[in-house]
């Protein structure tokens, strides 16, 4: 039987050649991503603005009103209301911004979302709600300080893994490459205006798991590859590690990609924009993995010596006693 | 590495298969088929995103406890004073910024007033929660200190959680969950619940409950206008009431607390039809209760729920059974809420409904149905990928996966984690990244073949060498799945469970496992090439 190789056998890609430019393209990723974030804003669901959220599903009818519910849900005095499609073309999510000092007030916000969906039932007697969030100012608050904790705790403590099972100049890499996909990931949510929710704050936290495993299996390699090719100029040993991973990079890849696929398309629609993180992180990661880690270690100046244990002067001593120097 | 002695064969299968076989019931309970009932029954719970059901978080205002014990500090000085014999008599009395401060009309009795309060001011824990100060030699300003406040928060949630438990149980809904979070709010998760309003209504309401006498001096339109006469309070009708938007004007003391009731039920008044609610006191206050209206038959009294007035009756005759009526133009549902709410008691502090979810039953079902299907492509896609491009080593990863899925779900319905919308999007990334273990070792092994390796050596390479990065990759992955779980709430914690034993049964089986069904096949065949 013919197996599939999606990598030839001896592929020799020279990836490091562009590590220039592309380290380049990757701070203006980074920066741009940034800028985005800075202009456009991100969209933040109930979970981090806080308001009220309705989720309704239009049983009997293609495709939503979602003209008609802007205009009647506008017309109750709240202010804008934010309706979108969420999922299938026949349910929306209808987002109605708290009245300023309501959060004090129990049951104010509740009494709004009961109030939404007893006009649009109404009005449109096929909408079935599906869900209704309400989140105070306060609490929201909490949530967005407690998701950029979880960010930065998990970005600190993994490239300290990664500099205590490495050297400092990987923990580094490491760093970058997790700053590169948190921003770029950021970035298109920024874009798109994608609604940027607590789920999508765990699609990150996937996507930094998921990154890392592809630039520890890369620096695994390295560090092998240093300690068994001493002369080798950096550059190329990186060159040849990465395509000696390459098969492995883009079999994983594959199969996350395969699995993930499916969800996107048949998926719960509650999940899309969860889901649609986590793919557009397994693109954005391995890439950075190739050309942000890899480039880094190169500037920071590892050497095959990293790995050597180095000789202090105490072993230096017992050497000298046992007669050996 | 080859060698598999007979006991740590028979180890591995072993809890593979326990593992496994805790996840049936799972299997069967969503497939729509019956798990035998003699059979035990772990099961994984759905969480509410998926089950349907609302999920809500109360918190109490530290403010509102410290006020409140303002308020009872002052009710106690003034009752210790008015007791003392000779009276001791007392004025300008303010409670402001956190303190009680009251003048003494002769200054010779500050050494008694002290002595009187002092004792009360310690509470049953060894925490001093007063400070006591003498100013101008005539003036006794009590401050409650931040641990007499802590405490007493303290004591209102526990009690409050306590009252919430009773109120939901009333509901007769199916396990829900109250669980005390942090220093001031309360987590209550009610699993396919109908009707989250009468749920919201349930616990919005304090149900503290007075009967206070109207003050029939003050003049109608300084009532309106807010201004209280001597010795009274000005309390607004409560919304729904014939008379809302109206104010009535109560007498401050003399009034009667609800919170002695050892009953309450909604019913009907026979004579009008209005829904009502039947209470019945105990002893002390039903002994109270007829004092009240024997003193005060001809007068009205108002009935006043959270500080709102639902009714003012007249006294028609001395209510002496321990048993009363209270009235409000009540709808049926709205009486039952009350009767319910009186029965468990008031909470002792007001609670807010800071975050509110609900998920309707429909769309849970319909999630997981969705999520099942798209589980199911993804991993009939991941399969064929690997069957094509590992053969039989494709087929070892692919029995691990199905393994490694059963033993995450068996697991889970064991240790009583709950299943999220979110938590399946983890079992679909579990899928997608478990076979990252077999691909790293797969292709090693394919790399020593092509450096001439001899079949069992290249096999043994293969594990050892991919074994390294197998175990930083991983453990990196728990670091941050352990961030996630740090600090999500409810449904992302559930991605971030599944997540993490997805990582370390996806090892034991991608590792462990595979490397047990290779061995077994090499040592049987000692095939002299391999394709992979």
């Amino acid at each position: 039987m013919k197996l599939l190789k999606l990598v030839p056998d001896n592929t020799n890609i020279k990836f490091l050649k562009l590590r220039v430019p592309f380290f380049v393209l990757s701070i203006v990723l980074i920066v741009g991503s940034w800028a985005a974030v800075l202009v456009n804003g991100l969209n933040f669901g109930v979970d981090f603005a806080g308001g009220q959220e309705v989720r309704m599903t239009f049983e009997e009818r293609e495709q939503a009103p979602i003209p008609g519910l802007r205009e009647l849900v506008g017309g109750l005095g709240y202010g804008e209301p934010v309706v979108q499609e969420f999922g299938a073309p026949n349910q929306v999510s209808i987002r109605v911004p708290l009245p300023e000092g309501v959060e004090d007030t129990p049951g104010a916000a509740t009494a709004i979302g009961a109030k939404v969906i007893a006009t649009i039932a109404k009005q449109y007697p096929d909408a079935r709600t599906d869900g209704n969030d309400t989140v105070s100012g306060k609490v929201a608050g909490e949530f967005r300080n407690q998701a950029i904790l979880a960010l930065l705790a998990a970005m600190a403590a993994v490239s300290i893994y990664i500099w205590v099972r490495f050297e400092w100049q990987f923990g580094v890499g490491a760093m970058f490459a997790l700053v590169h996909d948190v921003s770029v990931t950021l970035g298109l949510f920024a874009l798109t205006q994608w609604e940027f929710s607590l789920q999508i704050v765990a699609a990150i936290l996937a996507i930094i798991g998921y990154s890392l495993n592809d630039t520890i299996v890369v620096y695994d390699r390295i560090r092998e590859n240093l300690k068994k090719y001493r002369k080798m100029p950096l550059a190329e040993l990186l060159d040849l590690s990465v395509n000696e991973t390459l098969a492995r990079t883009v079999m994983t890849s594959l199969t996350l990609f395969v699995a993930l696929i499916p969800l996107l398309i048949f998926g719960p629609p509650s999940l899309f924009g969860m889901v649609a993180a986590i793919t557009a992180g397994l693109f954005i990661g391995t890439y950075s993995s190739i050309y942000m880690a890899g480039p880094l270690l190169i500037w920071m100046g590892v050497t095959s010596d990293s790995f050597v244990p180095t000789e202090t002067a105490l072993d230096r001593q017992e050497k000298i006693a046992r007669g050996e120097a | 590495m080859l060698e598999f002695p007979l006991w740590k064969k028979l180890w591995l299968w072993g809890v593979t298969l326990a593992f496994a076989v805790l996840s049936l019931p799972s299997l069967f309970n969503v497939s729509g088929l019956d798990w035998p009932a003699a059979l035990p029954n772990p099961q994984v719970n759905l969480g509410l995103d998926l089950a349907g059901g609302s999920h809500l978080l109360l918190e109490a205002k530290a403010d509102d406890v410290r006020v409140q014990r303002l308020t009872n500090m002052e009710e106690t000085v003034r009752q210790l004073m008015r007791n003392a014999k000779p009276r001791i008599r007392i004025g300008d009395v303010s409670t402001a910024n956190g303190q009680l401060s009251f003048m003494l009309n002769d200054a010779g009795d500050i050494d008694r007033a002290r002595g009187l309060i002092e004792p009360v001011m310690q509470g049953a824990t060894v925490t001093r929660e007063w400070d006591l100060a003498v100013v101008d030699g005539q003036r006794i300003v009590l401050t409650q200190t931040d641990a007499g406040v802590d405490q007493a928060i303290d004591d209102a949630m526990v009690s409050a959680t306590e009252v919430v438990r009773r109120r939901i149980d009333e509901l007769g809904t199916r396990e829900p969950t109250i669980i005390r979070q942090g220093d001031t709010r309360i987590v209550v998760q009610v699993p396919g619940l109908e009707d989250p309003d009468a749920l919201r209504d349930l616990l919005g309401q304090t149900a503290q409950l007075e009967f206070k006498l109207v003050d029939l001096n003050a003049l109608p339109e300084n009532v309106q206008a807010g201004i209280a006469p001597a010795g009274s309070e000005i309390y607004p009708y409560a919304p729904g009431t014939p008379q809302s938007g109206g104010f009535e004007a109560v007498r401050r003391l003399g009034g009667i607390r609800g919170d002695s009731l050892t009953g309450a039920q909604a019913s009907v008044d026979p004579q009008t039809g209005q829904n009502i609610v039947n209470i019945t006191f105990d002893a002390q206050g039903g002994t109270k209760f007829a004092k009240l209206t024997t003193e005060n038959v001809g007068k009205p009294f108002a009935i006043i729920l959270d500080g709102q007035v639902l009714s003012a009756p007249n006294i028609n005759e001395p209510i002496l059974g321990g048993q009363a009526r209270i009235s409000g133009s009540f709808t049926a549902e709205s009486a039952n809420n009350l009767a319910i709410s009186l029965r468990s008691g008031a909470l002792p502090v007001p609670l807010a409904v800071v975050e509110e979810r609900t998920v309707g039953p429909d769309l849970g079902a319909d999630s997981i149905r969705k999520g099942l299907l798209a589980m199911g492509i993804g991993s009939l896609a991941v399969i064929a990928l690997m069957v094509a491009s590992y053969g039989r080593f494709g087929v070892y990863a692919t029995a691990a996966l199905v393994l490694n899925v059963l033993m995450l779900l068996g697991i889970m319905a064991l240790g009583g984690f709950t299943l999220t919308l979110p938590g399946i999007a983890g079992f679909v990334i579990t899928i997608g990244a478990a076979v990252d273990a077999n691909v790293l070792i797969n292709e090693r092994i394919r790399e020593e073949r092509a450096r001439g390796r001899k079949v069992i050596a290249a096999v043994e390479t293969g594990y050892k060498e991919a074994s390294r990065a197998i175990w930083d990759a991983n453990l990196t992955n728990v670091i941050s799945g352990l961030a996630l779980f740090a600090f999500g709430s409810g449904p992302v914690k559930g991605f971030a469970v599944v997540l993490i034993i997805g990582i370390i049964t996806s090892v034991f089986t991608g590792v462990t496992l595979t490397r047990m069904f290779v061995a077994g096949w090499l040592r049987r065949n000692r095939p002299a090439d391999i394709t992979i």
